[in-house]
């Protein structure tokens, strides 16, 4: 940036141009901002937001309960209680995840050797209370947003 | 065509109050959206426009809000002067209003009612008196508030009403030589009897007016008072709820009397431009639109729609000022303390003492010579103020005036070139 030589700047003509600048901005502006609720910002399919758990057809979770995903979180905020089912089966007793401890790292879903657990895109979870940020089983699968994509298919250097 | 008067002149006149007071009150509240709105599209945002119809119900939820906040008062604040201040400030902003005259007189079946609350003999003299007492009210709150920041807000709105008073009035003695008198619908008169709005053979003292009224209103770039930047929010830091909210409409108040006042003295008021059949004014108990060759008086003819007419001209012209004032407001920067006072008091007062010299002396050799108040005359005073007004902004300009801290530098060279030599091995 060139500064003027000191003690020579210009106040009135500065002054005018600054006027002008405004002007053209109020007449002509560059209007960047989203109209939020209606508009909103495209996300990155790599956007890692709120969890949701994957489901079978017969409504079932994914999740086998291996318990790689509570030993890989670096905020610890899974919770996991394993149960077996009559055929052998393992599935999940209690999952719940604290999304307020979360820090959305995706390393969960990283993990996951079922793709049953995935982060999310989506990030309008506010609550009114702070148990209610502690989601538990049933609800992650309620969750209809789209997962995220941990890496594009289409681009092999990000694998 | 009569005055109106007797009992449908004290009917006339509580409607002509009560009507400008509500619009005052509500012009000042959407003033405050239209600022929020423009400074949003100067600055490529959007503003408020989540609150009705392109937020046009935003003023409202704003004072809905400020009226259901908590009043909070500071521990040691002087409790009595601490509610007199926004009172007091926002009484002169709303009252001066009274005086300004805002369209051509309206005829009715009870006779012709002028559309000015007050035709005050003395307005411009009234409109002084009280458009300085407005400080009063920021410096009792500032200083009641019992809070350092508030107090220094408060001691430099007085030191700047102080300064820059001075120099609105001096450039007011201008208009005053030309207009002959202080009557504020006598000079709307005056000048559609020149044929020039004020602004052109008044052109200096048009802008030292506008200067100095932005000055005695706070704004930027005078706004040191506030400061956000230096004192939190200046004289209202301890303000809160409609208190608060007080100062604000007083400030926005005074924002739009005095566009009206400057779109009076220098833009003729309501007069329109090019249009001989809105000039209207009474003399000897007769309104008249002016003069034949002979000086006999020619009679004016009121009617409803030269008044919402000019009533309009006098809205577009006010409107102008205040976006100027908003305009100014996002462009320019604060000016620091020292240079505000250096502007008001070496630059502003000797230019306007000089330019009442000038126009007194260019308004004595036009008489001498009899040149008759009109056209001619005015732009003889056109040229003349013109040239001052090129030889103003020509020094101004070069520098001379808002050095500021390097300017004292620049003059003590020795200083400044050890000051650069230090600067360069440092590097």
């Amino acid at each position: 940036m060139t500064r003027p030589e000191p003690g020579r700047a210009s106040y009135v003509r500065a002054a005018l141009k600054g006027m002008a600048l405004t002007f053209r901005h109020l007449v002509n502006p560059h209007k960047v901002t989203y109209q939020y609720p209606e508009e909103r910002y495209p996300l990155s399919p790599r956007w890692r937001g709120t969890h949701r758990m994957e489901v079978h057809a017969d409504g079932r979770p994914k999740c086998v309960a291996c318990g790689l995903c509570p030993t890989v979180c670096p905020a610890n905020c899974i919770r996991l209680v394993g149960g077996e089912d009559d055929n052998g089966n393992r599935y999940p007793i209690v999952y719940e995840i604290d999304e307020f401890r979360c820090i959305f790292c995706g390393m969960c879903q990283e993990v996951c050797p079922v793709e049953a657990i995935h982060v999310g895109q989506h990030y309008e979870n506010a609550e009114y209370s702070r148990d209610r940020f502690v989601y538990d089983l049933d609800r992650l699968m309620a969750q209809d947003h789209p997962v995220t994509h941990l890496w594009d298919p289409s681009d092999p250097r990000t694998e | 065509m009569e005055k109106v008067a007797g009992t449908a002149f004290l009917i006339a006149s509580s409607a002509k109050v009560v009507a400008t007071f509500t619009l005052v009150l509500l012009s000042v509240a959407y003033i405050t959206l239209l600022e929020r709105r423009l400074a949003a599209f100067m600055q490529d945002r959007r503003g408020p426009n989540r609150v009705g119809p392109f937020g046009l119900l935003q003023p409202i939820a704003d004072g809905l809000k400020n009226l259901l906040k908590e009043e909070t008062s500071p521990a040691a604040a002087s409790r009595f002067y601490f509610f007199l201040g926004p009172m007091l400030s926002l009484m002169p902003a709303t009252v001066i209003f009274a005086v300004v005259p805002f369209a051509a007189p309206l005829p009715t079946p009870w006779g012709v009612v002028d559309m000015i609350v007050a035709d005050l003999p003395v307005g411009i003299l009234f409109v002084l008196a009280l458009s300085s007492l407005a400080v009063y009210g920021i410096v009792l709150g500032g200083w009641a508030s019992n809070n350092k920041y508030a107090f220094l807000g408060a001691l430099r709105s007085s030191a700047q009403m102080v300064s820059y008073e001075v120099a609105l009035g001096l450039s007011l003695v201008a208009v005053l030589m030309l207009a002959g008198n202080v009557t504020l619908t006598e000079m709307v008169w005056r000048q559609q009897q020149l044929d020039w709005w004020f602004a052109f053979p008044l052109a200096l003292a048009f802008l030292l007016f506008v200067i100095s009224a932005f000055a005695e209103n706070n704004r930027l770039p005078f706004d040191l008072p506030e400061a956000e930047s230096e004192l939190i929010t200046g004289y209202h830091t301890e303000y809160s709820a409609m208190k608060f909210s007080m100062f604000f409409i007083a400030e926005y108040a005074h924002l739009l009397t005095n566009s009206a006042l400057m779109a009076t003295l220098f833009l003729g008021g309501w007069d329109i431009p090019f249009w001989r059949g809105d000039d209207m004014f009474w003399v000897g108990g007769a309104l008249v639109s002016g003069f034949d060759a002979t000086g006999a008086p020619l009679l004016a003819e009121p009617a409803w729609w030269k008044t919402a007419l000019t009533l309009a001209a006098f809205a577009a012209k006010t409107s102008f000022f205040v976006f100027l004032y908003i305009w100014v407001r996002w462009t320019l920067p604060r000016f620091r303390y020292d240079q505000v006072m250096h502007l008001g008091w070496k630059v502003m007062i000797p230019t306007a003492l000089a330019y009442i010299m000038l126009i007194g002396g260019t308004i004595l050799v036009l008489d001498a010579l009899r040149t008759p108040y009109g056209f001619t005359y005015g732009l003889v005073l056109t040229a003349v103020s013109l040239v001052a007004t090129g030889l103003f902004v020509f020094v101004l300009d070069r520098d001379r005036i808002i050095g500021g801290a390097d300017l004292t530098r620049r003059r003590s060279g020795t200083e400044y070139q050890r000051a650069e030599m230090i600067v360069a091995s440092d590097l």
